[in-house]
């Protein structure tokens, strides 16, 4: 154990794994954009929050860059069409999703133009004010691209709202395999730097810091180079280890600030934003340019040519895969995003979307899928995990679904980031415990909403029908009652006519 | 005037202790636990349990004599809520949550009688007289109640579909 390992250690910071990176060669490559595909499928639902709601018809020609579905509710992203073209569906199809169930989409077909639809640029980005930049962040349906999706308008104004000193730009890009942020900050370096000086406007922070894992020279010293001139933003190099990317991790590596379980990264005066948000920021601010396509990398041993291609949103799966020159033998498993946090995918007929950071064509060896072990008990799970929860303990309650137990040990702490499962000698699927638990928790906590509301009907109901038959009662009450008069009033108005008679008789 | 008014409150007060003492020797032992259970049921009184009402269902319950996994419209959460309240440790494993499910009405076969609606307990089913009716989604808590009375079998009972909001992560596959 090497000193700075062992002073690690002594400073509690010695959590996470190693995992080989196979970045390269896919992130050396050039990058290529993808032709336009003959159809688009853009999903209604490709943000956190509420799906969009379609704003086109049937047979309406769009041209790239048109609003094709809106915003719903607070938060949620407006969706924009992919490249010009007719909408020729809205439907189902297949979404990017472990479940393999589908989701709503718009489809276009495509008229291979690809023309754009009168943008609104600014001459003067800088002197927009913040509530402006958000506005049109918002507009364009820019969401975090580092693969959390949430909408970065909603970010930005909470960053105003929240005393925020420090805006943290995350490029640490701590998934193996993925290189499309690494990519960008080489390529488009100063427009990621323009987005992060409008995130500074936008948010009111002060300073920005950049964190960069120490395996990208190339991207280290393009964005050095870049921000020289802007003292207010620091690129910092932090050291390669998985999950550095995550928010807590990469807060506490570049301020020191820890945050607490429950509390957000605003809390502690603190937002991250991922570089892809950053140059998606500019597009849509300094352009006019809604959020339409992005890069996004190609790689695994399966895939014949691994790379980081330009996809419009939309194009399936499989024409990328085609377009790259088809697999290299059959491919053993189909990710989207990474390895270690990615989702397997049933096919290839699953459409790009905002948060599609990359594609990977994994082969038997590197899918390494086979039949778990008992748990040895050695300990590995909890020594990587980076928020020191106990992964074996966790597991060993939600298989018995004493799901309050897992939540009891830190369960709702849990990441997801899989740094567990992949040190497990008995390739325990650790994180799928912790999913599941997550999912069956949400569910039983909807479930008891429902109940709440149904009881309340069937209240409501009671009280109907009891009152329906106190009135019932009351008004066959009042008929006797009015009866009752009315035979009285006829029974006097008798006597009455009848004294008169007998008066009139005794006069005659 | 004035002995009217005497004998009034004379006799108001003498009923209201006779209430008074009633209250005390026939009180009706009202169970707290019953309440509380009560309380997190779905109060439909559907029945399908076995019981006239639910809060028949949760005083068989608190005594021992159902298992807080007896009512199928609250399903597995219920039971582990009913359970965590009773201190009891329960093996969810073993009860078949067959997951939700919930009525639905075939238009081509609905005539529009209007029985359905009358029995729902929720009110989760909408419609007049001679025309088609619908079931409330997210008002049917799945009892079944109004099955049985429609003459052409128009209602069904159906699982809940899987959406994407609502799919849940399977639970991996025991080692
Ligand atoms: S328990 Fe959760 S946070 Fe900890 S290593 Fe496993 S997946 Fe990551
Ligand atoms: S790493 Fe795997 S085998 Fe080791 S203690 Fe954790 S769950 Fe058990
Ligand atoms: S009972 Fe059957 S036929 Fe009558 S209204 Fe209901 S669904 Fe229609």
């Amino acid at each position: 154990m090497d000193i700075g390992k062992f002073l690690r250690k002594l400073s509690g910071k010695d959590w996470g794994v190693h995992p080989d990176d196979h970045k390269r060669p896919a992130a050396d490559a050039r990058v290529r954009a993808l032709p336009i595909p003959p159809r688009v499928h853009l999903m209604l639902s490709q943000h956190v929050g509420a799906p969009s709601r379609p704003v086109v018809l049937i047979g309406q020609k769009v041209l790239k860059g048109e609003l094709i579905a809106a915003a719903q509710g607070n938060i949620s992203a407006p969706l924009h069409a992919s490249t010009s073209g007719v909408v020729s569906a809205i439907g189902e199809i297949a979404a990017p999703h472990p479940s393999g169930l589908s989701g709503m989409a718009i489809t276009i077909d495509t008229d291979g133009e690809d023309k754009w639809i009168d943008c609104d640029p600014v001459a003067d980005p800088f002197a927009l004010s913040a509530e402006e930049i958000a506005r049109r962040v918002a507009d364009a349906g820019v969401v975090g691209l580092g693969g959390a999706t949430f909408p970065s308008s909603v970010k930005l104004n909470l960053g105003r709202r929240s005393s925020i000193d420090t805006l943290i730009i995350n490029g640490s890009e701590c998934e193996p395999y993925l290189s499309c942020d690494e990519r960008l900050m080489r390529d488009r370096t100063d427009d990621i730097v323009a987005g992060i000086r409008l995130m500074l406007i936008s948010t009111g922070a002060k300073q920005a810091r950049v964190g960069i894992e120490d395996n990208k020279p190339a991207a280290i010293a393009a964005m050095r180079a870049a921000t020289s001139g802007h003292a207010e933003i620091e690129v910092v190099s932090v050291p390669a280890r998985y999950p550095m990317g995550s928010d807590r991790q990469l807060i506490i590596e570049l301020t020191g600030r820890e945050v607490p379980a429950d509390a957000r990264a605003a809390d502690v005066g603190v937002i991250v934003h991922n570089v892809g948000t950053a140059y998606a920021i500019q597009q849509a601010v300094c352009l006019g340019r809604p959020l339409v396509s992005r890069l996004m990398t190609l790689n695994g041993a399966a895939a014949a040519a691994p790379g980081n291609y330009e996809v419009v949103l939309g194009t399936l799966i499989s024409e990328l895969v085609a377009f790259t020159g088809g697999t290299r033998g059959e491919p053993a498993k189909l990710v989207m995003g990474g390895p270690m946090m990615g989702m397997r995918l049933p096919h290839m007929q699953i459409p790009v979307v905002k948060g599609t950071s990359g594609v990977l064509l994994l082969d038997g060896y590197e899918a390494a899928d086979s039949e778990p072990d008992p748990c040895i008990r050695c300990g590995s799970c909890v020594k990587a995990c980076p928020m020191g929860l106990l992964p074996l303990e966790m597991a060993a309650r939600i298989r018995n679904d004493a799901l309050t137990d897992a939540v009891d040990l830190g369960l709702k702490d849990c990441i997801a980031c899989g740094c567990c499962a992949w040190v497990c000698p008995s390739r325990i699927p650790l994180v799928q415990y912790f999913v599941h638990a997550k999912g069956e928790l949400s569910s039983q906590d909807r479930a008891k909403l429902r109940n709440d509301a149904t009881r309340k009907l069937a209240q409501q109901r009671q009280e109907r029908l009891e009152r329906e038959a106190r009135e019932k009662l009351e008004a066959a009450a009042r008929r006797k009652a009015e009866r009752a008069a009315q035979a009285a009033a006829a029974a006097e108005a008798k006597a009455q006519t009848k004294t008169a008679s007998v008066t009139e008789g005794e006069s005659a | 005037m004035l002995i009217a008014i005497f004998a009034l409150a004379a006799l108001g007060a003498a009923l209201g202790m006779l209430l008074g003492v009633a209250n005390r020797l026939l009180r009706v032992e009202g169970n707290p636990i019953v309440e509380e259970l009560v309380a997190i049921m779905p109060g439909s009184n559907c029945g399908q349990c076995g019981f006239p009402g639910c809060t028949g269902a949760a005083e068989a319950i608190v005594d021992g004599s159902a298992a807080p996994t007896c009512c199928p419209p609250g399903g597995k959460a219920l039971a582990a809520a009913i359970a965590a309240k009773l201190g009891l440790t329960l093996d969810l494993t073993a009860i078949r949550d067959e997951g939700p499910k919930i009525a639905t009405v075939a238009e081509e076969l609905c005539i529009g009688c209007c029985r359905c609606s009358k029995v729902c307990p929720t009110d989760a089913i909408i419609g007049a007289a001679k025309q088609i009716h619908n079931v409330m989604r997210e008002a049917c808590t799945g009892c079944s109640s109004c099955i049985e009375t429609c003459p052409t079998e128009a209602l069904v009972m159906k699982p809940v579909p899987v959406t994407l909001q609502h799919w849940v992560m399977p639970k991996p596959a025991l080692a």
